[in-house]
């Protein structure tokens, strides 16, 4: 058959915290989605569990976790530790929004892959998930 | 990834990510997955199917957050599975249903999987009942197959589920719009949801007037209508109470036997599809259809032969 199948990335988007702004989880959900994403949007104020419980009934590659909110450091390593307690393993997990490059350094340490600060395009946090994730049988 | 017959094995003990694991192999329909379909439906333990539908915004995913909480009270385990389009242009989709369904996701006993409608070639409906499979081999019951009710497809899921609930909102239209042909017809029951909105009473009357004097060679009963506020829960627990006393009458003989020749029909179409595509001749014969030398007729006969 001449449609190629190749199987859709999937991603959850999830805001944790107490933080209301998701214009950006939005815009970046909707641009994933027209770069061949299936994209999972959760909504915002999840709590690190909701947000591990939800990855891990939907066996995504990608958690995307979006925060403004300035809590970054409390709540990003718990998604990883929880995600790693579950055995998700092999999800990469990413994060964007606004996060102070001191921390940045250790967010990663903490095992958040990647971190997208203001000004990334959509193209480069998409070519990031496409290397990155893992690859399915 | 893992052998499908292990995450089969952990799915239907009750293990969580075996099930997730499942259930993409099933969506990525994966190399080995027809060997475990056997075992796969013999561990399901008859689980009611149900299918919810209706236009988009007429309140579907909250309703079914409801209804979760609702059977949760009652002690049962509820499976969802929540479907939404992909785009044909990039196949890529957001799924958004489980913003109104947060409330429940650390609860072991709620299981919710968003999978995306992936095109054509008919694998949509089967990959949902596969789902479905995997969930009743869970043990989870009720499962919950939600859809956006925009067209034939979901039509088609609907025939898949043993109830289908079709959600409309008040300001649905007018009497005409209830005696046209297609979602309305396929409900078992139908839901007025947001009756909190003026019109609704008017609504339901309406529906009621139009749908109870169905005759000619329709012979399943009209639709049961049901008026719902899913943001506050009133008359929620009058739907679950529905869609049990459903379960008897969707169980009947004829509408097993109904149900199961829709599901042969299907799987008979995916193979003759499958096999015609694996033909050596497919892509001259496509050819051929395309530069008008051959009709699709002939064309399907002589890639799986003749009628």
């Amino acid at each position: 058959m001449d449609d190629a199948r190749t199987t859709p990335i999937r991603v959850l988007i999830a805001k944790p915290g107490l933080d209301g702004h998701d214009r950006g989880a939005k815009v970046l959900a909707r641009g994933l989605r027209d770069e061949g994403f299936e994209v999972i949007y959760t909504g915002l104020r999840q709590t690190p569990e909701m947000i591990v419980d939800a990855a891990e009934q939907e066996d995504v590659d990608v958690i995307g976790l979006s925060i403004l909110s300035g809590a970054h450091m409390a709540l990003l390593p718990r998604v990883v530790e929880l995600s790693r307690e579950r055995g998700l393993d092999e999800v990469l997990i990413a994060a964007g929004g606004i996060i102070p490059d001191a921390d940045v350094t250790k967010l990663k340490v903490a095992g958040i892959a990647e971190i997208f600060g203001p000004g990334t395009s959509i193209g480069q946090i998409a070519g990031y998930f496409r290397e990155h994730a893992r690859r399915r049988a | 990834m893992a052998d499908l017959s292990e995450l089969l094995r952990g799915a239907a003990a009750g293990e969580r990510l075996p099930l997730a694991r499942l259930l993409t192999a099933i969506e990525n329909d994966v190399p080995g997955l027809r060997q475990i379909l056997p075992s796969l439906f013999t561990a399901g333990r008859g689980a009611h199917l149900v299918g919810i539908t209706g236009p988009p915004g007429s309140g579907k995913s909250t309703l079914v957050n409801a209804l979760i909480g609702e059977w949760r009270r009652r002690g049962q385990r509820v499976g969802v599975i929540a479907v939404d389009p992909s785009s044909p242009y990039t196949g890529g989709a957001i799924m958004g249903d489980r913003i109104r369904m947060m409330e429940h996701a650390a609860d072991r006993d709620v299981f919710m999987r968003s999978m995306a409608s992936r095109g054509e070639l008919g694998g949509m409906a089967s990959a949902t009942w596969l789902a479905a499979a995997a969930l009743d081999a869970a043990g989870y019951d009720p499962i919950l197959i939600e859809t956006v009710g925009a067209g034939q497809s979901e039509v088609e899921i609907a025939r898949l589920a043993e109830t289908t609930v079709v959600v409309e909102v008040p300001e649905m239209g007018d009497e005409v719009q209830a005696i046209k042909a297609g979602l309305l017809e396929v409900a078992d029951l139908l839901v007025v949801n947001k009756a909190d909105r003026p019109g609704a009473d008017v609504a339901a009357r309406h529906l009621r007037a139009m749908l109870s004097t169905a005759g000619g060679r329709i012979t399943r009963q009209p639709p049961q209508i049901l008026l719902t506020t899913a943001t506050s829960g009133e008359g929620v627990a009058a739907l679950v109470d529905a869609i049990g006393a459903h379960r008897n009458a969707a169980r009947s003989p004829e509408q097993q036997r109904l149900r199961a020749r829709n599901q042969v029909l299907r799987a008979v179409a995916e193979l003759g599809a499958r096999r015609a595509a694996a033909q050596a001749g497919w892509d001259q014969v496509v050819g051929a259809v395309a530069d008008r030398s051959l009709d699709p007729i002939t064309a399907a006969e002589r890639l799986i032969g003749p009628d």
